[in-house]
């Protein structure tokens, strides 16, 4: 059996830094696993631009990013097999693989990082009445159609959901020539950044229809068509339905992480991320499993993930260094109260080993001009002034070691100010 | 004349009213930061985009392209068609120019990905 030091599960921006930290932190013996052709995973598909701001200080778009890394594990002679599925992982550390080079073979790891991302809410998860006819797409397969196969889905488009990949591709089916209709957006408030309404909608004039959903979709080979409602309070309302014809509807209603593997290998799950639990090393519920980027909650910025990402690297080099599955503090937990949907992570050890400790987090609505909170036993320990908060924007912030070693119970984190 | 803009630098949002002689802007108000009306002078005299989209090889390989800089607004469609007829031949390395000077905008399109031969 082959073994490893560390087997890293997934080769997008996770799994990348997640490997160029651990071999800087000097671990040698690594592999990456990537079930795709090619190391960048889901970034070799987003060729618009806009990451790396703060990475590396410039604009670049996904391919760039991705290839930067790419470079990294290459020039750092870590090795990765693409074509690769990883088909299990058990609690030993034993990796199940397939690959056509190979076959089925079990692996051995000393530590793993998981890294697999997330994948699109598909049709089947909405509840809309109707036939399943040819044409509808979640915006990222349209994405890999259009970008990487060449291949421009329809010419008579609609869009469901105004995430930011919805955004993105209303305007990249609108450059390869597709009329696209509109963007329904079942919130009375868009999920994307101003940026991407204004250069992706506005600048091609495609309207975004807020407080509207599909309520049927018409034709039963191929799709002719969606009927568009109001919706009050979560319900359609009678009389306002329009018919839209259209050969293509495109899906950007929300993102779920890709835990099946994290979970045949009994990885305790956070319900609020659908993510593993972690503490501050990033450490799962299993000794030497670690998770990082997407597949241990949603993020916006690749920034962040490949931040993130570094930080399990490192912990599950010093793991493997050290043997040691925490530190020797009590743990504490983080609470999420007042407008903090959940945190990443979810507890942290009174000794963890860096200067700070960054936490993650979305808010559950709209806050201006309020304040992110930590109380410990109703006394306050930190506090951070901002001007605005927004759930479809992930909020990190770093709080010192010597403010979190006071604390000796759990950590409430919370907002303070009104939700708008 | 007056316009009205949304502020795109940050998730503020700010809703801008802009005063405008002609072409000229008089005036910003609404805006939180000074980020804001250097947006709303440019958007309203000078906009501009950066192009993403892709060129193919011959025999069908897709290559992620970019304009180097930002091209003004309304060229947006002029470059896309014209970078569709762009003709690659592999190798490609990431920054290598794939048209000089794209719709007579001064602005060359580069390669935002390295495809080597098949």
């Amino acid at each position: 059996m082959r073994e490893f030091d560390l087997a890293v599960i997934g080769g997008g921006p996770a799994g990348m830094a997640a490997a160029v930290a651990a071999k800087k932190k000097g671990l040698d013996n690594i592999i990456i696993f990537e079930r795709d052709a090619q190391l960048g995973g889901i970034l070799n598909q987003c060729i618009h631009n806009g990451f790396g701001l703060h990475t590396f200080k410039e604009e670049l778009t996904g391919p760039e990013y991705a290839e930067r890394y790419a470079d990294m594990v290459r020039e750092l002679g870590i090795p990765y097999e693409t074509g690769t599925m990883v088909l299990n992982i058990s609690d030993d550390r034993t990796v199940t693989i397939m690959s056509r080079e190979r076959g089925v073979e079990g692996i051995s790891a000393k530590s793993v990082v998981l890294a697999m991302g997330c994948r699109e809410r598909p049709r089947g998860a909405l509840g809309i009445a109707g036939y399943r006819p040819q044409g509808i797409y979640t915006a990222g397969t349209a994405q890999r159609l259009i970008n990487i196969d060449g291949v421009l889905p329809g010419k008579e488009c609609v869009i469901l959901g105004s995430g930011d990949i919805g955004l993105i591709m209303a305007r990249r089916m609108t450059l390869e020539g597709a009329h696209v209709a509109a963007v329904f957006e079942l919130m009375p408030y868009s999920n994307g950044l101003n940026r991407n309404i204004v250069q992706c909608l506005d600048d091609f004039g495609i309207p975004l229809l807020l407080s509207h959903t599909i309520i049927d979709i018409k034709g039963k080979e191929n799709l002719e068509g969606v009927v568009v409602a109001e919706v009050k309070d979560g319900k359609p309302i009678a009389g306002t339905e329009e018919y839209y014809p259209c050969d293509t509807l495109l899906l950007s209603c929300g993102l779920i992480p890709e835990n099946e593997l994290s979970r045949a290998c009994g990885v305790d799950i956070n319900p609020l991320t659908n993510g593993a639990v972690v503490d501050d090393r990033l450490q799962t519920s299993i000794p030497g499993v670690f998770a990082c980027g997407n597949v241990l909650h949603v993020h916006d910025l690749v920034d962040y993930v490949s931040a993130e990402a570094a930080k399990a690297g490192e912990s599950a080099a010093e793991f493997v260094r050290s043997g040691q599955t925490s530190g020797d503090g009590t743990t504490i937990n983080l609470i999420p109260k007042n407008g903090v949907r959940y945190t990443v992570p979810n507890k942290f050890s009174a000794d963890f080993p860096d200067n700070e400790l960054h936490i993650r987090f979305r808010v559950t609505g709209i806050y201006k001009n309020s304040a992110i909170v930590l109380k410990c036993g109703g006394n306050e320990i930190f506090r951070k002034k901002t001007m605005i908060m927004i759930p479809s924007e992930m909020q990190d912030i770093a709080v010192k070691k010597d403010v979190l070693a006071q604390a000796r119970e759990d950590v409430e984190i919370m907002i303070e100010g009104e939700a708008q | 004349m007056t316009k009205e803009l949304i502020c795109i630098c940050c998730p503020m949002g700010c809703r801008m009213t802009i005063e405008l002689d002609g072409e000229k802007v008089v005036s910003v108000t609404g805006n939180t930061c000074k980020r804001g009306s250097a947006y709303a002078v440019t958007e309203l005299t000078a906009p501009v985009r950066m192009v993403t989209t892709t060129v193919r090889t011959a025999d069908g390989v897709s290559i992620p392209v970019k304009t180097k800089e930002p091209v003004p607004k309304e060229r947006i469609f002029d470059c896309v068609s014209e970078i569709k007829k762009a003709e690659v031949t592999l190798p490609v390395r990431v920054g290598d120019v794939i048209i000089e000077n794209v719709a007579s905008t001064g602005i060359p399109v580069v390669a935002a990905k390295t495809v080597p031969c098949r």
